[in-house]
């Protein structure tokens, strides 16, 4: 590992920390009502709304068709994917220091078995959401459910509900990318070495 | 071609002349493109929005130009049952006066809140005739949020104009009346009666409103006003009638004089005279009425002092601008050096200019004095006259292209006349009989001269009838060519006295959309579901109650009794933009409650009779709005059913 490729594992595990300013998954939902669009920013520590109430709103609407109250201070998750980040990124930099090859791979492997249980546990989270309906809800449309789509465009009633990564999540993916440009070189160098 | 062919075809030839001009009769826009001018399309908005007084509805309403779609009422100096302002316990202290409760006026002149001349879209004042208040709208949240009564006057028309950046908004007094107010006879008028000119102050920052100052005036008719800007700046002027000071018959005998006058009041030296301690304080009493958006309730202050100037003793504060005759409207050109009055009886406009009237006044070009007020030379002030102007002229505004547009209101028609040659360039009919006219920012240092309404006073046969009372009319015509063109009739409500008109985009981006529960601090207000309660207090029943989509809570409510006096306090918890919430309980002997988002409202309830009665939201409110309601029981006086709730 040469310093330049040293600095961008820096630069790759210091861009995790970028999902403190950046939400990392976006939902966003249009309605006739809601001419000016409501919507979710899910951060890592946090789920908030794209305009100060649009979390209280969204509930309100939720309770008609009786799915429950997200309430971001009993999500478990977001406490613990603060410390998560946090140590990725300690484990990135431990990488660019002590500049062994196997440290990478190991860091970018669990950074992609984490996001993968993450988008994982996302999608339990949004089919608990979206199946486990109170049974006294005004509103029962049979055979319908209201589980958000994971990435994609998904007509709940008379919501149009997008969901998509954000900022956070480009930032990681970039992580990703910068650690498998360095492998990809590294193993380029040995193959040329023992050819 | 043979004769009979060519008789034939001159037959059809003048008959098809005849239809034509049978229905050229006026009721056709001038221009076949005019439907294109005012359309806005479906989803899409208004280029101004336009402010026009309700008249005798007591209220302002809101428009949209070019489309002349009505938007909203503003509630001012009228309870208006549709939101329960003025029936509510929250807003009627805003109709609180000297003279208790009262819930009508009549209001006459809408006027925008000025920054360096231009309008700021900061508030909305304006005036009540009967009895004699401004108020304050906050262009924010469209609503009424003061009110301040004028004592020492009466019939408060010539208000409420301001100055170029509202330090001041001024108002005088139509009716001269006793100052202060005595039991004298009425014929002795021109030894007791007076007039009143006020400066209401007005807070930079709060919009606050506190009444400076009253200049005491001789006892004619103050009829309306406008003041100075750019170089006359410093100055307002105040037009006045019955210099004759008749007290009967006023038709006949306030109209012999062949000029009666503008005051030109100096309002910057006054404030040297008040520094000086030159001020008298009068005893009286007049009230000031606050609303505020946290408590989302009204005060009442009243107060009992008043700082009355005296002209006699204070030299150089005002001036008599002899005018043709009995003018109405008395209106500063966007450069600030024309004053151009509406002589509602005169044959021609004057239009006085401000440096010769300080030329003169240097000089001291006096022809009399009347209480100690020096009254000018005519032929030293007048920059010219407009000749042929139409048949009473009444006011005038202006398009910032050097051309200023009078309405006549006898002859009914709009006259375009050009500063400076005062020559008049292009006249149009109005239907019918025309007061005052506006065009966005035509009092102000920059007008857009695009569209010009006419505001007029009588419909007749303009649209579908409705009996014996029609509506009244604005009329929109396009002056952004040489000839003015007629584009679009609409109905208003009242009568539109006058009106302001603001780009839209002065004020779209600064609209509230809730009032943030967090800073709820009504008395009864609720910030969460969890604290709705039910509280007894002697006979006194508070309910402390929630709506959110889509119950109230509590919904039952047990244990009230027959004689109790019952106060529902509603606070709308939605956080959520057009979500408000109704209330009403059969049988109540107010309005109905209308709760925006965040807000908290109190009707009070005197149950008469054993039962369970139903209440309800009254604003559709989402899917299951009918399914919002709840019951409460009234029990015999002497009951021993303890007051319950779920």
């Amino acid at each position: 590992m040469n310093k330049k490729e040293r600095i961008l594992i820096l630069i790759a595990a210091i861009l995790l920390l970028g999902t403190f300013i950046f939400p990392i998954w976006k939902i966003d939902l249009n309605a006739p009502q809601y001419p000016e669009g409501i919507g979710l920013r899910i951060w890592i520590d946090k789920i908030t709304g794209v305009s100060e109430y649009d979390l209280n709103n969204i509930n309100k609407l939720n309770h008609y068709i009786g799915m429950k109250e997200i309430e971001p201070s009993s999500i478990p998750e977001l406490k613990i994917m603060p410390y998560i980040v946090i140590l990725l990124t300690l484990f990135g930099i431990t990488v660019a220091l002590i500049k062994n090859i196997k440290f990478l791979i190991a860091w970018v492997a669990s950074i992609i078995i984490l996001m993968i249980i993450g988008l994982y546990d996302y999608y339990i989270w949004g089919y608990d959401y979206g199946h486990d309906l109170n049974p006294t809800a005004p509103i029962k449309v049979p055979g319908m459910t209201y589980q958000p789509p994971l990435i994609g465009s998904k007509q709940l009633l008379n919501m149009t509900s997008v969901s998509l990564p954000d900022v956070g999540s480009y930032l990681i993916g970039f992580t990703i990318l910068i650690s498998c440009y360095i492998l990809i070189n590294y193993y380029k160098k040995v193959r040329i070495k023992n050819a | 071609m043979s004769n009979t062919k060519k008789i034939i075809l001159a037959i059809s030839f003048l008959f098809i002349t005849l239809l034509s001009s049978c229905s050229s009769n006026g009721n056709k826009p001038g221009t076949s493109d005019a439907a294109e001018k005012v359309y806005v399309a479906p989803g899409q908005y208004d280029e101004f929005y336009s402010f026009m007084s309700g008249g005798f509805s007591g209220q302002v309403t809101v428009y949209g130009l070019p489309s002349g779609r009505l938007f909203k009422i503003i509630p001012v100096f009228s309870q208006h049952p549709e939101n329960s302002y003025g029936y509510n316990e929250e807003t009627k202290p805003m109709l609180q006066t000297s003279y208790g409760f009262v819930p009508w006026d009549d209001a006459h002149h809408p006027e925008l809140s000025q920054t360096n001349g231009e309008t700021d879209g900061r508030w909305l004042f304006i005036n009540a005739n009967n009895t004699p208040r401004v108020a304050r709208i906050d262009l924010t949240t469209f609503e009424t949020e003061e009110i301040i009564e004028i004592p020492n006057s009466a019939g408060n028309h010539g208000s409420p104009f301001v100055t170029m950046n509202t330090e001041y908004v001024v108002a005088s007094t139509r009716f001269s009346v006793p100052i202060p107010q005595k039991d004298v006879p009425i014929s002795s008028y021109k030894e007791n009666f007076k007039g009143t000119l006020s400066f209401i102050k007005v807070d930079k920052e709060s919009g606050n409103m506190n009444i400076e100052f009253q200049i005491l005036v001789p006892g004619f008719n103050y009829d309306l006003a406008h003041a100075g800007k750019g170089p006359s700046h410093g100055w307002a002027f105040f037009t006045s009638y019955n210099s004759e000071q008749a007290n009967e018959l006023l038709e006949i005998n306030a109209s012999q004089n062949d000029k009666d006058f503008i005051a030109a009041v100096n309002w910057k030296k006054a404030e040297e005279y008040l520094k000086e301690g030159k001020g008298k304080v009068y005893n009286t009493e007049y009230y000031r009425n606050h609303y505020s958006n946290s408590t989302h309730s009204a005060t009442s202050e009243k107060i009992n002092k008043i700082v009355v100037i005296d002209p006699s003793e204070c030299p150089g504060i005002i001036y008599y601008l002899p005018t043709p005759k009995s003018p109405h409207g008395v209106d500063v050109d966007p450069s600030g050096e024309y004053i151009v009055a509406g002589g509602k009886l005169a044959t021609i406009i004057p239009v006085h200019s401000f440096t010769k009237m300080i030329k003169a006044i240097e000089g001291k070009e006096f022809i009399s004095e009347i209480s100690g007020i020096p009254v000018l030379k005519y032929e030293s002030i007048i920059a010219g006259e407009v000749q042929d102007p139409g048949l009473g002229p009444l006011h005038t505004e202006f398009d910032g292209n050097g051309f200023a547009y009078t309405s006549a209101f006898i002859s009914s028609e709009v006259v375009k006349w050009k500063l400076g040659t005062w020559e008049v360039v292009d006249r149009v009919p109005s239907y019918y009989s025309i007061g005052h006219l506006m065009i966005p920012g035509g009092d102000s240092k920059s007008p857009s001269g695009k569209y010009l309404v006419s505001l007029n006073k009588i419909t007749k046969d303009r649209y579908l009838p409705t009996g014996p009372e029609l509506c009244q009319s604005a009329q929109l015509f396009d002056i952004s060519g040489d000839k003015m063109k007629l584009l679009l009739d609409f109905p208003t409500i009242g009568e539109p006295h006058y009106a302001q008109g603001i780009p839209a985009e002065k004020l779209i981006n600064n609209q509230r959309r809730i009032f943030e529960l967090g800073n709820n601090e009504h008395e009864y207000g609720l910030r969460s579901e969890k604290d709705a309660k039910v509280e007894r207090n002697g006979n006194e029943v508070h309910i402390y109650m929630t709506t959110t989509r889509t119950h109230f809570k509590p919904d039952n409510i047990e244990g009230v009794k027959v004689g109790d006096k019952v106060f529902f306090h509603i606070t709308n918890l939605e956080q959520d933009w057009d979500i408000p919430h109704g209330f009403a309980v059969k049988g109540m002997n107010t309005a109905e409650l209308l709760v925006m988002p965040g807000q908290t409202r109190t009707a009070i309830w005197n149950p008469q009779n054993e039962g369970v009665f139903p209440f309800y939201c009254t604003d559709f409110c989402s899917a299951l709005h009918q399914e919002m309601q709840g019951y409460i029981r009234i029990s015999a006086k002497n009951s021993d059913i303890k007051l319950s709730y779920n």
